[in-house]
């Protein structure tokens, strides 16, 4: 084996997006190839668990994770590569914080699975076959991952490192980080502090968006397909609800730039404890609806219906920080009805 | 962290506490937390030895933190403070768990409240190792004042800051200050007109060097804090020119039109068009009633502009409404009150019975200048009644309109039947009473003086009033079918008239004043004060004071007293010159602001500014109140609270709940 170090990229619960977006930073993945040896990266190379095993502890330099702990074999692998690599990142949403896969925590696993196997228009499953963790069959007996009830961060089944955030995260702060890293490795430069949330700004996404901000008093909100944004205007001003401002920055404010709100996939800000709520009390702040001396039940009404024009706000608010946030999960009773 | 030495001492209040919480328990339990160096129970934790203890133990055991688990932080927080300051510890190094209002006075359970004492104090003693040292900030006090509502509260407040050398702006809706003392004949229990002790009051008032009078004015507006209010005044127009009227009264004689009045003269009287309330009403111009005046309504009239004989001419029916922007130190709100509606009773015929008189109709028919020249008569203006009957209670100490007793309608419904004794002498007089109240100076001495003067005492709530007679004798009169409870029998009793005592409510738009002004009313719309006992003038709010029957039902002597009462605060603070701020203050770290805008329409006190060059928001600190909603608000949670930082409040509540043990967490099925 050569001296080089070692670079490892696994994917748990996760769409693959946080492997394209390491290939995403063009010609400088031949800098990555030639500082590193590839020790396990599943997307791109012909590795399997059994090698990583056989590794010394520590073997692996740096090990971007992405993905969230959906199952028991996600588990399995966050603790065996934690034992296996120096440094351990939280690379994208879904290890950070626990992304798309968590808002399945505002439901059950029987419904969760209710709705993959079992009552959905594009499925035919007369028997109602559901996964098991075991079968036995003819040749012996069948085995599955444990499906969780509860999806987690990765930090919340091991010890992290670094986290850099992003659904994915975005190729110049990627590059970035590398060589932070490497200059760390190689050169014996200081690293971030452990724990560190690197990639990003101390600011929010609005810092880097060029909108128009002004006073706020919301009437209603829309959904993107319903009006034609006003391209100089702060997108949440027009009623479009956009998380710029109460998600860090560092992205580039990419998706206000192209009149999409932001949807807030790189977390909550420095000190910020919960992304969802923070934003839903900005929100609630800010709508214009009633005048001064109404009554209280009028007035309840009239935000209400303002407020009702949000389309599920657990899925907008919480979108990415699910898993991280002070709620985590809904409670859900045995049926796994919330 | 480990460094803090936390002192914690769990109060006995007397029996208040220790009788449902084992401050024993506590006490002991609290010396086995981490960081705690010293932890007592003790009787009185507010008395001097007391708070001696926490002195002498910051110097003696180098304690850097202090918790006292006692009683509600508006009672004692301040208290608790100085003592810590006094033993060389910055106050804000205090925090104070409720294990009384909160917890002892809840619940007889001595199991549950000793539990929930721990989980306060523990609470307590998480946070405070989170505190941070901050200093008060001084504020200067602006020695103007302003007075809300001219009556006899307001009037007395307004003079007694300017008789002192202060400035005032008393600001009054009507046309005239005076109040509901200014409708009234004679005033219980020493039976003196009320005109002659309340007139030389007002024209102090209308005078005074020191007092600007602004009537026919409502205040729009109010920003700031204490010591630093602006405030707004509309003065709306009176389309009489103040500097160039006299006060001659021509044009009120010459105006051809004739309206009821509904105000002053509780619809027993007509007024003019233009008007003054009443003869010696302060100030003395008219104003001009838009609504029924012809020239404003067909075009045509103008006779008293014709008439009036002042150059340049005092009418200008071109006057707009003026906005005037004062800035005062303090704010004193003197509203008053108005009178429970009596139609809300139908079974007392109050609209319907046209010889069923309201107490304050009474009031203008028996007063000398009232539309009745002081005679008692019927409806039809001329019939003196044989008899009367007064009903107690119209409205209070009832369960569908008002739970409250309105304090002075005992007395003044003896006051109305020793008046017409006095001017009817062979009437018979009747006053059905639920229970008599008369505490007060003079008061149970009125009352025997009228049990001496022939009045028949009716113990009972009266069913109804009506006119449909049963018998001969009941014929055109009005019957009061009531039970007497001292003689245990229902009685139908004839009478000529019947005045109703009506319950004293709040002000109809209380609640929108008390917002304005940003500080609280209760249930009833009467404003709350900061204790009900040791500070009923101050509200929560600082630099907000109240005065008189808006805080609650309220006689004379007591209004006068409590308009005394707020002046003399007022002029204690203005003496003082600055007042000590408390440092709990939300300010945006500049470099981490994104300038979203969230928080800049929040701010009640309009503190924040945004900074359109540098694109960020700022909190005037001189400005900010420590509210904590910009707090909440700020999505990016850099806007951060002095004495309410995250770190604080997470610890508080990880502390409180430091016995539940969290359920497993639900991670495989
Ligand atoms: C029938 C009757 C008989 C009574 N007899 C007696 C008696 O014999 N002896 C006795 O001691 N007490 C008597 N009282 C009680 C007495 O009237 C009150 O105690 C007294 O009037 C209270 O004074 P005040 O200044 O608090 O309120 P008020 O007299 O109600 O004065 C409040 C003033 O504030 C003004 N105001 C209200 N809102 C605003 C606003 N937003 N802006 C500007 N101005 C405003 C009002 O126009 C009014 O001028 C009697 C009451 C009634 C109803």
């Amino acid at each position: 084996m050569s001296e080089k170090p070692k670079l490892a990229m696994y994917w748990a619960a996760s769409c693959g997006g946080c492997e394209i977006s390491v290939l995403n930073i063009h010609e400088h993945i031949l800098t990555v190839d030639s500082i590193f040896d590839i020790a396990f990266f599943p997307c791109i190379a012909d590795f399997k668990v059994h090698h990583v095993e056989n590794y010394p502890d520590g073997y692996i330099d740096v090990c971007l994770w992405n993905g969230a702990i959906r199952n028991s074999e996600s588990e399995h692998m966050a603790h065996l590569l934690r034992q296996k690599s120096k440094v351990l990142v939280a690379y994208g949403s879904c290890a950070y914080e626990g992304c798309i896969p968590a808002l399945s925590n505002l439901t059950s696993k029987a419904a969760t699975f209710n709705t993959v196997y079992g009552e959905n228009h594009s499925l035919d499953n007369p028997n109602q076959v559901v996964p098991l963790t075991s079968v036995d069959v003819a040749e012996g007996t069948l085995t599955l991952p444990e499906f969780y009830h509860t999806v987690q961060s990765l930090d919340q089944v091991v010890d992290v490192d670094y986290y850099l955030p992003g659904c994915p995260p975005e190729p110049p702060q990627i590059w970035a980080v590398l060589q932070v890293v490497v200059a760390g490795l190689l050169e014996g430069a200081p690293l971030p502090p452990k724990g560190s949330i690197v990639g990003v700004t101390n600011t929010a996404v609005c810092e880097e968006c060029d909108r128009v901000k002004s006073e706020k008093a919301i009437e209603r909100f829309y959904r993107p397909y319903e009006i034609t944004p006003d391209p100089e205007v702060c997108l949440l001003d027009q009623g479009l609800v956009c998380m710029g401002l109460a998600t860090r920055g560092g992205c580039g404010a990419l998706c206000p730039q192209v009149n999409m709100g932001c949807r807030g996939c790189y977390g909550p800000m420095p000190g910020v404890e919960d992304q969802g709520a923070k934003m839903l009390s900005a929100i609630a702040s800010v709508i214009g609806a009633g005048e001064p001396g109404m009554e209280d039940a009028e007035l309840e009404e009239k935000i209400g219906a303002v407020v009702d024009t949000i389309v599920d706000p657990a899925g907008t608010f919480y979108r990415f920080s699910m898993a991280h946030s002070l709620l985590r999960r809904a409670k859900v009773n045995g049926n796994g009805k919330g | 962290m480990s460094e803090e030495k936390i002192g914690v001492y769990i109060c006995h209040c007397g029996t208040n506490i220790a009788k449902v919480v084992d401050v024993e328990d506590v006490a002991e339990w609290a010396g086995n937390q981490p960081n705690v160096e010293v932890s007592r129970e003790y009787k009185f934790m507010c008395s001097s030895l007391g708070q001696d203890l926490i002195e002498e133990d910051i110097k003696e055991k180098g304690l850097t933190r202090i918790v006292v688990s006692s009683c509600s932080p508006h009672m004692h927080e301040k208290t608790f403070r100085t003592a810590c300051e006094r033993g060389g510890l910055n106050p804000f190094m205090f925090e104070m768990a409720n294990i009384r209002e909160h917890d002892s006075w809840t619940t007889d359970d001595e199991t549950a409240a000793t539990q929930k004492a721990k989980a306060l104090t523990n609470a307590a003693i998480e946070r405070v190792v989170h505190h941070e040292a901050l200093e008060q900030l001084p504020v200067e006090i602006n020695p103007n004042t302003l007075v809300v509502g001219g009556g006899i509260a307001g009037i007395t407040a307004a003079l007694e800051l300017a008789d002192g050398g202060r400035h005032v702006y008393l600001v009054e809706r009507e046309p005239s200050i005076g109040g509901h003392m200014a409708q009234l004949d004679k005033t219980f229990p020493t039976l003196d007109c009320s005109a002659c002790i309340l007139t030389p009051k007002m024209v102090d008032a209308g005078q005074h060097p020191n007092i600007t009078l602004l009537t026919w004015s409502e205040v729009e507006k109010v920003d700031g804090f204490i010591g630093n209010f602006t405030v707004s005044i509309r003065k709306k127009a009176r389309y009489v020119n103040e500097e160039h009227c006299t006060g001659c009264g021509i044009c009120i004689e010459k105006c051809p039109f004739n309206v009821v009045d509904d105000i002053f003269e509780a619809g027993m009287g007509d007024r003019k068009v233009i008007y003054r309330p009443f003869p010696q009403a302060v100030p003395k111009y008219p104003v001009i009633d838009k609504e029924n005046c012809v020239y404003f309504q067909k075009g045509k009239c103008k006779a008293c502009e014709k008439f009036c004989p002042t150059e340049p001419n005092s009418i200008e029916f071109d006057q707009q409404d003026e906005i005037l922007t004062v800035d005062v130190g303090n704010i004193i709100l003197a509203t008053g009150f108005q009178l429970f509606d009596s139609t809300k009773i139908p079974q007392y015929g109050y609209g319907r019975l046209p010889n069923v008189f309201t107490g304050i109709e009474f009031e203008r028919m028996v007063n000398a200048s009232g539309p009745t020249d002081g005679k008692i008569v019927l409806r039809d203006k001329k019939t003196a009644p044989k008899s009367v009957a007064i009903i107690h209670c119209v409205g209070s100490r009832d369960e569908n309109y008002h739970k409250y007793c309105s304090k002075i309608c005992c007395m003044y419904s003896l006051k109305f039947a020793h008046l017409v004794h006095e001017r009817i002498p062979d009437a018979e007089v009747y006053n059905c009473y639920i229970d008599m109240r008369t505490p007060g100076k003079g008061y149970e001495e009125f009352y025997n003086r009228l049990l001496e003067e022939g009045t028949h005492f009716i113990r009972g709530k009266v069913a109804e009033v009506t006119n449909a007679a049963r018998k001969p004798e009941e014929k055109g009169k009005l019957i009061v079918q009531v039970e007497d409870t001292l003689i245990g029998r229902q009685r139908r009793v004839p009478v000529d008239m019947v005045i109703l005592s009506p319950a004293m409510e709040a002000q109809p738009d209380s609640k929108e004043i008390s917002q304005l002004f940003k500080m609280g009313c209760d249930f009833d719309g009467f404003f709350t004060e900061r204790h009900p006992k040791l500070d009923p003038v101050a509200t929560m709010t600082d630099g907000i004071l109240i005065a008189g029957a808006c805080q609650g039902p309220k006689d004379v002597p007591d209004s006068v007293a409590q308009g005394a009462a707020a002046a003399a605060r007022v002029a204690g603070l203005i003496n003082l010159g600055t007042v000590m701020m408390e440092p709990v203050r939300a300010s945006i770290n500049q470099e981490d602001c994104s300038g979203c805008r969230i928080c800049n329409n929040m701010c009640p006190y309009n503190a924040i500014v945004f900074h359109a060059d540098r694109k960020v928001s700022e909190v005037i600190t001189a400005l900010c109140q420590g509210c904590g909603t910009c707090v909440a608000a700020c999505p990016s949670g850099i806007i951060s609270g002095a004495h309410f930082t995250n770190d604080q409040l997470f610890s508080q509540i990880e502390g409180i709940l430091w016995d539940v043990r969290p359920e497993k967490e639900l991670v495989s099925a």
